[in-house]
C-alpha cells in the first residue's frame, strides 16, 4: 500500500516509490517551471471546440496570483453538445458499445502509459495550476493516476455477473451494463487524480463521459483529453467541458445524462441530490467534505504520532477531503504532543512549489485564501490558543502559515467547519467512550483515524467510529484497490476498488423460460 | 531489425540456464521431417530438486516476490507479454518447426496468448478475502495467499499455449514455479523463459525442465517441497499423478486430460454453418486439441446431406508444410502418435463404419494423416469411444434431443461439448443436461482469456482460465481476532 503521507519523510517515501519502478526513468526528475499551455478549448467528439457563446475565463497560477491562460468556459449550450455526443458515442451499435471489454482496458492501459510518457510535463502543469509542490505532483498524484487507470483497466473484462438459481424452470442470469452517460464534476485540490478516479472506472465498465473540471484547475484534464484521443477512445466516449458551476448545474439538469459522479462541497452535492430528483432520478455519488477526527491514544511513540498528526492535516496545504482536521489527544500526553507539534509546524518549508525541498505551496485562490484566514480569527475569537502561524505568509499569491491552534473546544468553528487549509485543531480527551462520541459528533463521516499499540482498544474505535475509512497507525494511505468514500454528509457511493465499479454498472436480470429443468 | 533471443537447449534453473547435472540430452524432433533440430538438456531427479529449491527460495518468507506489490506482479506479467508479443515471429516460428503447427495458425493463436498473460496481468491486485460477520466478538478475515512452489507438466499440442494457461495464474497469484513442457516440444517454453528474465521476473519464481514425463515429470510430482501439480495430459497420466499426490505430501491437485466431446447438430440449423463449426471443431490443430468435436452427432432429417458436405470440405482441407500458407494441416506430432490414429481408423472399418475420405498417411517422410470421415457410426465403435487425438471426424446419427443428451453423455469424458441450431429450448436444455465443463451454443472451441476451461468425470478436475482458475492457486487463510465487544 503506497501512503500518501506528507511531511518530513516524503523523500524516503518518494524513493520507495521509485524503488518499486513505476516510472519508466528512475533519474531525478526536474520539473518544467513554465511548460507550454498546449490546450485550453473545449473537448467534445475527439476535437478541440470553442464556447458557444464566446466566453473564456483566466486560469490562474496561485503563486502569484496571475493569470496562466484564458480557457474556454463551457456553459449550458457546451454541456448539452457534449452530452449529445456521448449519447451517440453510446448509442446501440457503436464502436464502444461493440468492442471487447477486454480491449475497453487496453485503451486505458494505453492512456496510463500515455501520461507516464509525459509525466514530467503534466506534473508540472499541475503544480503550475494548482501551487502544489512538483514533488507532490510527480511522485503521488501522478503515480496514483497511473496506478487507478491501470488497476481499472484490469477490471475491464472481469466485473462478472452472475448465473442465478432461480425457483422454476428458468435460466436466470445478470448482465453488468453500463449505466451510460456519466457527468463527472471534479474539484481541484487532486485535478488529475480526481480525474483519474472518475474517468477510469466508468471508462472501464463500458459509460461515456462528460467531466467538467473545477474552473480553478482545468489544465490537466484538457491535456489528458488529447492524450484520450491519441490513445484511441473513439470519438464523444470521453468529453471534457471546463467551465463553473453552472456548466455543472448544466449537466445536473440535462435529460440525457444518466448519472452524476460529483467530489466537492458538501453544500454542492445536496443541490445535486436535490436535482437528480426532480429530473431523470439520475444516479448520483458524491464524495464531499469531512472533518475527520485523528485519535492518538496515550501509548504511542509520540515523535512518530506527531509527525504523523502534523502530516494528516498540512499535506496538499490542507487541502485534502479527508485531512486529520480534529487531532484529539489523550490528555496524558497532550502537552508534550502540543509543544512537539507547534515545533514541527515551526519547520515546514513554505514557498515555491517547483523547489525541491518546498513542503506546501500556495493555497488555491483568493476565495479559499480569505476564508481559511477568516475562519482563523474565528477561532482566535472563540478562546482558542494560537500557538503558530496564523496569518497569510508573504506578499504574493495565497500562502498561508502552517497553524496551529490547542485547547480547541469540540463547538468551536473550527473543530466543525471544514477548513481545507494548513490549520491544525489539537483537542483533548479522557477515555474511549468520550472519544467515540465526540469524534461522531459531526455531520461528517469521511475518514478517521487511530494510533495506538494497543488492538483491544483499536478494535474498539473501529467498531465505533461513523467514518468511510479508518485508519491505524497511519494516515492518508490510499490503495487503488481499497474503496473511498464517505459516512453521513461526506457523501455515498465508493470510489477506487472492486466497490467503485458498482456506481457504473447496471444490474439487468435476464429470465428465460426452461423447458426442463436440472440442477 | 527484431531482436531475438538465441535458442537455449538447456535447462532454466534460478534464471540461469544450465546443463544438466548428468549432462545428459534427448533429441527434439521436427513433425514434418522425422529429422532431430537439436539435442536439449534433460532433467533428471537431481536436476528437479535444484529446481524445486530454487522455487522454494523465491517464495521464503521476506523474499522479493513474496514482498512486491500485487500491482507490481501485474506488470511483471504484462511486461512479459509484451516482450512475447516483440518476438512473435521467432516464437511462431520455432514454434512450428517444433510442432508442425501450421505458422498462420501458430501466429494467430500467440496473439490471443498474450492476451492471457495481460489478463492476469490485471488479475493480480483484484484478489480479494472478505470479512465474515461471525457468530460471538470475533473479528473475522479471509486472506487467499498463494499456494507456493507449483508444478506445471504440459502437453505438445499448444507448446505456448498451455505454457501461458499454467504461467498465467501461477505469476498472477504470487507462486512460484516448475514448468516440465513435453518432451516432444520444450523449445519455445525456454525462448519464453529468456523472455521472462528479460522482464524481470526474480531467480526462482520461473523454472523450466525439459524432460521426460516418468523421469522429471514423477520427480515433481513426488516433491515434497511442491504445494501443487497443474497437468494438462492423458486420462492416463492424470491417474498417475493423482498416486503421486497420495504417496509425497497431499500435494493439491488440478488436471485437465482427455476428452471425447459431442457436437450435436439439429435438423434445424443453417447446414453450411454446421458442417464448417463441425469441420472446425475436429480437425483443428490437426485434431490434437483435448476438446475436439470428436463426435459428430446429426439430427436423422440432414444427415445425410450433412456427411455429403463434411465429406467435401475434409477432401479440400490442405494439408502439408506448415511453413506454407494457407496450409491448414501439418503433421502429427510424433510416430505413436501417427500409429494409434491409423489403428484406431483400421478398427473402426472393421466394426463397419463407413470411411467416406481419408483413412491412410500421407508420404513417408514426417507423420502426416489425411483428413478422414467416418458416416453410419454406433456409439460403440472404435472411432466414437476412444480419444483419437488426431484429423479424423466421426458421424453419427440421432433423433431426439432426450436421446442424444443420454448418447452425449454415454462417456466416462466430460471436457467440452455442442449444439448448434437455431431453437432456443434445444440450446438450454442441452445446455444444461451435458456432463461437460465446456458447452458451445453455435459456435465450437470459443475459449478466451475471460473464460474458464476445464472438464467433468475423467476429463479432469480444476480450472484453466477465467477467474476460477485462480482458486486452484490459493489457499485461503481465515483469522480470527477476539474482540471486547461486539457492535
Amino acid at each position: 500500500m503506497k501512503i500518501l503521507q506528507a511531511g518530513r519523510g516524503i523523500f524516503s517515501r518518494i524513493n520507495h516509490i521509485q524503488k518499486s519502478g513505476s516510472f519508466a526513468s528512475l533519474a531525478e526528475v526536474k520539473p518544467e517551471p513554465s511548460p507550454n499551455i498546449l490546450y485550453s478549448g473545449i473537448f467534445i467528439n475527439n476535437e478541440w471546440v470553442k464556447s458557444e457563446s464566446g466566453a473564456t475565463f483566466p486560469t490562474i497560477n496561485p503563486t502569484n496570483g496571475k493569470v496562466i491562460a484564458e480557457v474556454q468556459q463551457g456553459g449550458k449550450a457546451d454541456i448539452d453538445k457534449a452530452v449529445n455526443a456521448a449519447n451517440e458515442a453510446f448509442r446501440l451499435g457503436s464502436p464502444w458499445r461493440t468492442i471487447d471489454a477486454s480491449e475497453r482496458g487496453r485503451l486505458l492501459y494505453k492512456l496510463a502509459d500515455l501520461i507516464e510518457r509525459d509525466a514530467t510535463y503534466l506534473a508540472s502543469l499541475e503544480t503550475l495550476d494548482n501551487g502544489k509542490p512538483f514533488n507532490y505532483s510527480y511522485y503521488l498524484d501522478l503515480d496514483m493516476s497511473l496506478k487507478t487507470l491501470r488497476y481499472m483497466a484490469g477490471w475491464a473484462d472481469k466485473d462478472h455477473g452472475k448465473t442465478v438459481p432461480a425457483d422454476g424452470q428458468f435460466f436466470a442470469y445478470t448482465r453488468h451494463e453500463p449505466v451510460g452517460v456519466c457527468g463527472q464534476i471534479i474539484p481541484w485540490n487532486f485535478p488529475l487524480l480526481m480525474l483519474a478516479w472518475k474517468i477510469a472506472p466508468a471508462l472501464a465498465m463500458g459509460n461515456t463521459v462528460v467531466l467538467k473540471p473545477a474552473e480553478q484547475t482545468p489544465l490537466t484534464s484538457l491535456y489528458v483529453a488529447e492524450l484520450s484521443k491519441e490513445a484511441g477512445f473513439p470519438p464523444g466516449v470521453l468529453n471534457i467541458v471546463p467551465g463553473y458551476g453552472d456548466a455543472g448545474a448544466a449537466l445536473v439538469a440535462n435529460q440525457n445524462v444518466d448519472k452524476i459522479a460529483f467530489t466537492g462541497s458538501t453544500q454542492v452535492g445536496k443541490l445535486i441530490q436535490q436535482n437528480s430528483g426532480v429530473g431523470n432520478l439520475k444516479r448520483v455519488t458524491l464524495e464531499l467534505g469531512g472533518k475527520s477526527p485523528n485519535i492518538i491514544l496515550a501509548d504511542v511513540d509520540i515523535e512518530k504520532a506527531v509527525e504523523a498528526a502534523h502530516s494528516a492535516v498540512y499535506f496538499n496545504q490542507g487541502q485534502v477531503c479527508c485531512a486529520g482536521s480534529r487531532t484529539y489527544i489523550h490528555e496524558s500526553i497532550y502537552d508534550e504532543f502540543v509543544d512537539r507539534s507547534v515545533e514541527r509546524a515551526k519547520k515546514r518549508i513554505v514557498g515555491d512549489p517547483f523547489h525541491p525541498d518546498t513542503e506546501q505551496g500556495p493555497q488555491i485562490d483568493e476565495e479559499q485564501f480569505n476564508k481559511i484566514l477568516s475562519l482563523i480569527q474565528e477561532g482566535v475569537k472563540q478562546g482558542a490558543k494560537l500557538l503558530h502561524g496564523g496569518d497569510k505568509h508573504g506578499n504574493e499569491g495565497y500562502f498561508v502559515q502552517p497553524t496551529v491552534f490547542a485547547d480547541v473546544n469540540d463547538d468551536h468553528i473550527i473543530a466543525r467547519e471544514e477548513i481545507f487549509g494548513p490549520v491544525q485543531q489539537l483537542m483533548k480527551f479522557k477515555d474511549l467512550d468520550e472519544i467515540i462520541v465526540r469524534a461522531n459528533k459531526t455531520d461528517y463521516g469521511l475518514a478517521a483515524a487511530v494510533f495506538s499499540k494497543d488492538i483491544d482498544k483499536i478494535n474498539y474505535l473501529i467498531q465505533g467510529l461513523k467514518a468511510g475509512t479508518v485508519w491505524i497507525n497511519c494516515y492518508n494511505a490510499f490503495a487503488v484497490q481499497a474503496p473511498f468514500g464517505g459516512y453521513k454528509d461526506s457523501g455515498h457511493g465508493r470510489e477506487l476498488s472492486q466497490y467503485g465499479l458498482r456506481q457504473y454498472t447496471e444490474v439487468k436480470t435476464v429470465i428465460t423460460s426452461l423447458l426442463q429443468k436440472n440442477s | 531489425m527484431t531482436q531475438v533471443p538465441d535458442i537455449s537447449n538447456k535447462l532454466y534453473i534460478n534464471n540461469a540456464f544450465v546443463d544438466s547435472v548428468s549432462k545428459k540430452t534427448f533429441p527434439t524432433i521436427n513433425p514434418a521431417t522425422g529429422q532431430i533440430i537439436a539435442e536439449v538438456s534433460e532433467a533428471q531427479e537431481e536436476d528437479v530438486d535444484l529446481a524445486v529449491a530454487a522455487a522454494k527460495k523465491a517464495f521464503a518468507r521476506r523474499s522479493p516476490w513474496r514482498q512486491m506489490d500485487a500491482s507490481e506482479r501485474g506488470k511483471l506479467i504484462t511486461k512479459f507479454a509484451d516482450l512475447i508479443e516483440r518476438d512473435a515471429q521467432y516464437l511462431s516460428e520455432l514454434e512450428t518447426l517444433n510442432s508442425g503447427k501450421p505458422l498462420e495458425a501458430v501466429k494467430a493463436e500467440l496473439k490471443a496468448y498474450v492476451n492471457v498473460l495481460k489478463y492476469y496481468a490485471g488479475y493480480c491486485d483484484k484478489i480479494y478475502g472478505n470479512t465474515i460477520p461471525v457468530d460471538g466478538t470475533g473479528f473475522c478475515v479471509t486472506k487467499k495467499e498463494p499456494i507456493g512452489v507449483v508444478a506445471q507438466i504440459i502437453p505438445w499440442n499448444y507448446p505456448i499455449g498451455m505454457a501461458v494457461w499454467k504461467l498465467g495464474p501461477a505469476l498472477c497469484t504470487g507462486c512460484t514455479l516448475i514448468l516440465k513442457p513435453a518432451e516432444q516440444t520444450p523449445l519455445t517454453a525456454l525462448v519464453l523463459a529468456a523472455l521472462s528474465k528479460e522482464a524481470g521476473f526474480p531467480a526462482g519464481v520461473i523454472n523450466i525442465l525439459p524432460g521426460y514425463g516418468p523421469i522429471a515429470g514423477e520427480a515433481l510430482c513426488l516433491h515434497n517441497d511442491v504445494g501443487k501439480v497443474a497437468f494438462t495430459g492423458s486420462t492416463d497420466i492424470g491417474h498417475k499423478i493423482l498416486e503421486y499426490s497420495a504417496k509425497s505430501n497431499l500435494k493439491r491437485v488440478s488436471l485437465e486430460l482427455g476428452g471425447k466431446s459431442p457436437l450435436v447438430i439439429f435438423d434445424d440449423a443453417d447446414l453450411d454453418e454446421a458442417v464448417n463449426i463441425a469441420h472446425t471443431a475436429i480437425f483443428e490443430n490437426h485434431g490434437q486439441n483435448c476438446c475436439a468435436g470428436s463426435r459428430t452427432f446429426v439430427q436423422a432429417g440432414i444427415y445425410e446431406q450433412f456427411v455429403k458436405k463434411a465429406t467435401e470440405k475434409a477432401k479440400n482441407r490442405k494439408v502439408g508444410d506448415p511453413f506454407e500458407s494457407n496450409v491448414l494441416q501439418g503433421p502429427q506430432i510424433d510416430q505413436p502418435s501417427l500409429d494409434k490414429i491409423l489403428r484406431i481408423v483400421e478398427e473402426s472399418k472393421k466394426q463397419g463404419a463407413k470411411l467416406e475420405t481419408g483413412g491412410s498417411r500421407i508420404g513417408d517422410k514426417g507423420f502426416f494423416v489425411e483428413p478422414t470421415v467416418f458416416s453410419n457410426v454406433t456409439d460403440d465403435m472404435s472411432c466414437a469411444v476412444n480419444e483419437i487425438f488426431g484429423p479424423v471426424q466421426t458421424i453419427l446419427k440421432f433423433n431426439t434431443l432426450d436421446e442424444v443428451i443420454e448418447r452425449a453423455n454415454n462417456t466416462t469424458y466430460g471436457l467440452a461439448g455442442g449444439v448448434v441450431t437455431k431453437n432456443i429450448n434445444n440450446a438450454l436444455v442441452f445446455a444444461n443436461a451435458l456432463q461437460a465443463g465446456s458447452v458451445w451454443i453455435n459456435c465450437y472451441d470459443y475459449i478466451t482469456p475471460q473464460t474458464p476451461f476445464g472438464g467433468y468425470k475423467k476429463s479432469g478436475f480444476g480450472k484453466d482460465l477465467g477467474a476460477d482458475s485462480l482458486d486452484d492457486y490459493l489457499a485461503t487463510k481465515t483469522i480470527n481476532v477476539l474482540l471486547p465487544v461486539k457492535n
